[in-house]
């Protein structure tokens, strides 16, 4: 029997992975001064075309049973491939978020106005940090032009990973997209040594996750004979279930909680936000957030939502030591990236209450929150990228001193973001917390959510911080400087902000396609 | 609409103000200005045009904002909204040419940055006292902080940066824990309403929460607004805010917004949760009264006025507190008539102190003394404004403090008994810093640096001043609105409790 493919299914996934490679010949055959430009008309086409063909797939109305309850989202609600992908409304709604979320990232990444040296590549990753080979390069002006094969295959990873119907398929989602992570994060310009020792703690410490993830599937392979998660939720539901299911459960579960960076295993984190070139961070701590928290969602709702009295007590600890962990050591940060990092490690903490209401609203609103969240996320680090020194990133949060005089328009855009994050009303922030602090209440989480709320009060300290620094205190230094960015940047940071604030003030659009989205297809 | 064009006035003015070239200083505050004396005579509309005996709230609007959790830019303004939205709208402009050179003075910022801010604070207060969603409430509550947060950030004294963070952070802890409250009530709603989840006032009034819930629920409401009014124990904020704030910004923020604390108790906790609000009257009376006594104690102490009216103001808010949870008719009335009276009372105290530092360099009780040689009217002034503060007969805050303790007299016949003894205390620490800083001889420095009230200062206080001797005299102009929103709040808050009295 040839396998049925779904081509018009599949089409944002492959697009991107086809694109991947056709980046790759470019990189061998065509001239090295020609292919800054190709690679990003084919990176920016490929991203909307695969989104154009993501939001097709919401919209276009399937006859026959492929057609949700009345009321919602008209999309695809298939399983494609074998049963090996599931595409339904919460899926595409992640693939679309991932995809504006790289369109976004790709701005970021392209930008070459900001380092006068180029981008925020180094212009040999191969040459060694100091030597030589590394001056000429950079003098000759070389760009690392394969960033963009690496970048696309991320991710087509991440937009198979939400939609991954069997574990099989999720393992191999989560190392095409991570495997390129790792070798971006270490081809920072600047710093490189921090980069290449970050990039090799995050690949350690992620082979150790990917090696859990895949223990555990082949635990609950043994436990309930299939590897699709419908089926092993039917085989959960009917036989009682024993150690080995646990212990799978829980060894997938440490897999998919070290790409979300919940704590205990979140330790990555501030070494590779702060050691990674920042419009990578940007994009990833965007866009791995969302994919890693769709496939926890998919997985904990289809494939173990019959166990969920079972994992719920460990999702209740890890929600809440993230929660608080990431606040308080948020707290003691001496450098900026090092605090967005451990904010976005108590953010984690906040969506798991959404994953653990175990409802349609909790389905509903840790989408809405990823949504939001993304966008916040990319302009701050976006906003990072831009204040400097003479040595690189100003990232010391004492070089932020007295930034509100030096540049009102960016201290202000980065207050913006600060105050979304820290979740005050009209911004997105607020909108995203107000939503799944209300699920996990409804789903009988309400000890998580006072956790929830003392966090955030621990939290709102640090951002409030910040904005003392930047307007209320007066610079030390005169060397730091904002540099003004190219257009790429400039149209980034004001996509973000617009989200930031639409979200934050009229946010009943996404909110209702969230909640027409539907629950995840068996 | 016309409450949402009411809130609009200001924000257009501060849009348009932050758009002015920085250097157009003097066409910010014009424009400030004019904008705040439209807003004002919109909100005097509202108010004379209120029909006082109408039951529910009035200029009512509604427009829905995010249907997924059925929440609506409802607006509305009962007796009580309304004397305080006038209140509020009335000081605005005075603030405005009170701190007509202050930017200039301090040195720091720009005037369009202050004035734009003030702009965009009016629209918020007026919002926060007219929403009547409760979702709108919080979202105005928290805004507000903001701007706040800049004004004594960016035009504050030395320890500005610590005394912006100290209180944008307990109002954001209140905030919080009133928004998971918030929260659950919805889901309470949701669960036992016939008309589905909603944040509307009138429908969660209509809720029967049993006890036990209400009694957890209001405990996150009451935390924010016990920090925001400030009462005793979440106090230590507001010192030192007003000490490093300007005058015009302490008078705004102590004068309005810490009034949405003892606002929202009146007009959100009694009718909502009634018998949670018994339940925890007597703990709630007892630390009014220790905010009375406390607030007073420390004013005696300081040695700097802006402090000094700070902590007035803790005892005043102990009075208001207590007016509200003893359930009478005069208490609440007594009450709301205080807040819009300790608004006008301690904001002319909070600019003539200005008036003083502007001059001095200083707020310092001891860099004063025989102000009155040189300048006898703004000694008056001061003078006056003291009266207003300690209450005496004659002036309006007399006649709300003499009704919150008529009020509490009716039911704890000691608490009234302890109370007054306040009233004591405030004479002593207004008189004894009057004593200090007007009479005697003064120093050389004064001397050469106190000169006579200029009449921008005058024009800025004297409505504050007429306003205080008009409704003292004439009390029945507010009352005749309050009385009877008062009435209804106590009467949904005693039916639910059994009638009993």
């Amino acid at each position: 029997m040839t396998p049925n493919v779904q081509y018009g299914a599949l089409a944002p996934i492959t697009i991107v992975l086809l694109a991947g490679v056709i980046s790759i010949l470019l990189e061998t055959f065509l001239p090295r001064t020609s292919r800054r430009i190709v690679q990003l008309i084919l990176v920016f086409s490929s991203l909307a075309l695969a989104l154009f063909f993501a939001l097709l797939n919401s919209y276009s109305a399937k006859t026959g049973s492929a057609m949700g309850q009345g009321g919602q989202l008209r999309g695809l609600r298939e399983l494609v491939s074998s049963g090996s992908v599931a595409i339904d409304g919460p899926g595409l709604f992640l693939q679309a978020t991932i995809l504006l979320v790289a369109l976004i990232g790709a701005l970021l990444l392209a930008e070459r106005g900001i380092d006068p040296q180029g981008d925020a590549f180094a212009a040999r990753a191969s040459a060694l940090p100091g030597s030589e080979d590394e001056r000429q390069f950079t003098n000759q002006g070389w760009l690392q032009t394969e960033i963009w094969p690496l970048f696309l295959f991320a991710v087509g990873g991440m937009l198979l990973f939400p939609v991954s119907n069997d574990l099989l398929t999720m393992f191999v989602a989560l190392e095409v997209l991570s495997l390129p992570l790792y070798l971006l994060a270490s081809m920072a310009r600047r710093r490189r040594l921090l980069s290449q020792e970050a990039a090799l703690k995050y690949f350690v410490l992620g082979a150790f996750s990917s090696a859990f993830f895949l223990f555990g599937a082949a635990l609950i392979y043994a436990a309930t004979g299939s590897m699709t998660f419908g089926e092993i939720s039917t085989a959960l539901g009917n036989s009682s279930h024993d150690g080995i299911v646990l212990a799978g459960v829980g060894l997938i579960s440490v897999g998919l909680l070290f790409k979300v960076g919940a704590a205990p295993f979140h330790q990555w984190t501030p070494d590779v936000y702060q050691g990674a070139p920042t419009p990578l961070v940007a994009f990833m701590a965007a866009a791995t957030k969302v994919a890693a928290f769709g496939a926890l969602l998919r997985i904990f709702y289809v494939a173990f939502g019959t166990l969920r009295w079972d994992w719920r007590p460990m999702m209740w600890a890890v929600a809440i030591v993230t929660m608080l962990l990431g606040s308080l050591l948020a707290v003691t940060q001496t450098d900026i990236k090092r605090m967005l990092a451990y904010s976005s490690v108590a953010h984690s903490g906040f969506i798991l209450l959404g994953i653990i209401a175990t409802s349609q609203a909790g389905l509903a609103t840790s989408l809405f929150y990823l949504f939001a969240y993304s966008f916040t996320t990319l302009g701050s680090f976006a906003i990072v990228s831009l204040v400097r020194d003479p040595s690189g990133e100003a990232t010391h949060l004492s070089s932020w001193a007295g930034l509100g005089k030096k540049s009102p328009l960016v201290a202000g855009i980065f207050s913006l973001f600060l105050l979304s994050l820290a979740g005050i009303p009209l911004t997105s922030g607020f909108t995203a917390k107000f939503a799944v602090f209300g699920a996990a209440i409804e789903g009988g989480a309400t000890a998580l959510v006072i956790t929830a709320v003392v966090s955030s009060a621990i939290a709102a300290f640090f951002y409030a911080r910040v904005i003392v620094l930047m307007f209320f205190s007066e610079g030390k230094s005169d060397d730091v400087a904002v540099v003004v960015p190219s257009m790429f940047t400039k149209i980034a940071i004001a996509v973000t902000v617009a989200f930031t604030v639409l979200l934050g003030i009229l946010p009943e659009q996404v909110l209702e396609a969230v909640s027409n989205a539907g629950l995840f297809v068996r | 609409m016309l409450l949402t064009s009411l809130m609009l006035t200001p924000l257009v003015g501060a849009i348009v103000v932050f758009a002015l070239p920085a250097a157009r200083t003097l066409l910010a505050k014009q424009i400030a200005l004019v904008v705040a004396t439209i807003t004002t005579a919109g909100a005097v509309y509202v108010g004379v045009s209120l029909k006082p005996n109408a039951k529910g709230m009035q200029f009512t609007e509604s427009h829905s904002w995010i249907p997924t959790f059925n929440i609506n830019w409802a607006l509305g303004v009962d007796g009580i909204a309304a004397v305080l939205i006038v209140m509020a709208t009335i000081l605005v402009p005075l603030v405005i040419v009170a701190s007509w050179n202050d930017v200039e003075r301090i040195g720091r910022g720009t005037v369009k940055g202050y004035f734009g801010l003030i702009l965009l604070l009016e629209t918020f207060m007026i919002g926060v006292f007219a929403a009547t969603d409760l979702f709108l409430f919080y979202v105005f509550f928290e805004a507000m902080l903001i701007p706040v947060y800049f004004l004594i950030g960016r035009f504050g004294g030395p320890q500005r940066a610590y005394a912006a963070m100290k209180f944008l952070l307990y109002s954001l802890v209140g905030g919080l824990f009133m928004l998971a409250s918030l929260i659950g009530l919805y889901i309470v709603s949701m669960r036992t309403g016939s008309s589905g989840a909603s944040f509307d006032f009138q429908t969660l009034v209509n809720l029967n929460i049993d006890p036990a819930t209400q009694k957890m629920l209001f405990l996150g409401f009451f935390f924010a607004f016990a920090v925001k009014a400030p009462m005793v124990p979440f106090h230590t904020w507001l010192p030192d805010a007003t000490a490093e704030s300007t005058p015009g910004t302490a008078t705004l923020l102590v004068g309005v917004l810490d009034k949405v604390g003892t606002f929202g108790m009146l007009h959100f906790l009694l009718p909502i949760f009634p018998e949670a609000s018994r339940f925890y009257a007597p703990v709630i009376i007892t630390l009014a009264v220790v905010s009375i006594f406390y607030g007073a104690l420390l004013a005696i102490g300081q040695t700097d006025m802006m402090r000094l009216v700070a902590f007035s103001s803790i005892s005043h808010f102990g009075f208001i507190v207590l007016g509200i949870f003893v359930f009478s008719a005069q208490g609440l009335s007594g009450s709301t008539f205080y807040m819009v009276n300790h608004g006008f009372s301690t904001g002319a105290l909070f600019l003539v102190v200005g008036f003083l530092a502007s001059r001095r360099g200083s707020s310092m009780i001891a860099d004063f003394g025989g102000v009155t040689r040189v300048a006898p009217i703004l000694s008056g002034v001061i003078l006056l404004a003291g009266l207003s503060s300690l209450a005496l007969p004659g002036m309006s805050s007399f006649v709300s403090e003499f009704l919150v303790l008529l009020g509490t007299f009716s039911v704890y016949q000691w608490v009234a008994v302890v109370a007054t003894t306040g009233i004591v205390l405030a004479a002593f620490y207004i008189l004894w810093m009057y004593q200090r800083v007007v009479t005697g001889e003064p120093s050389q420095e004064v001397r050469d640096t106190v000169t006579e009230i200029s009449p921008r200062e005058l024009a800025a206080i004297a409505p504050i001043i007429a306003l205080i001797i008009a409704l003292g005299v004439f009390p029945q102009a507010a009352l005749r609105i309050i009385n009877p929103a008062v009435q209804q709040v106590l009467n949904v808050e005693q039916i639910s409790n059994g009638g009993q009295k």
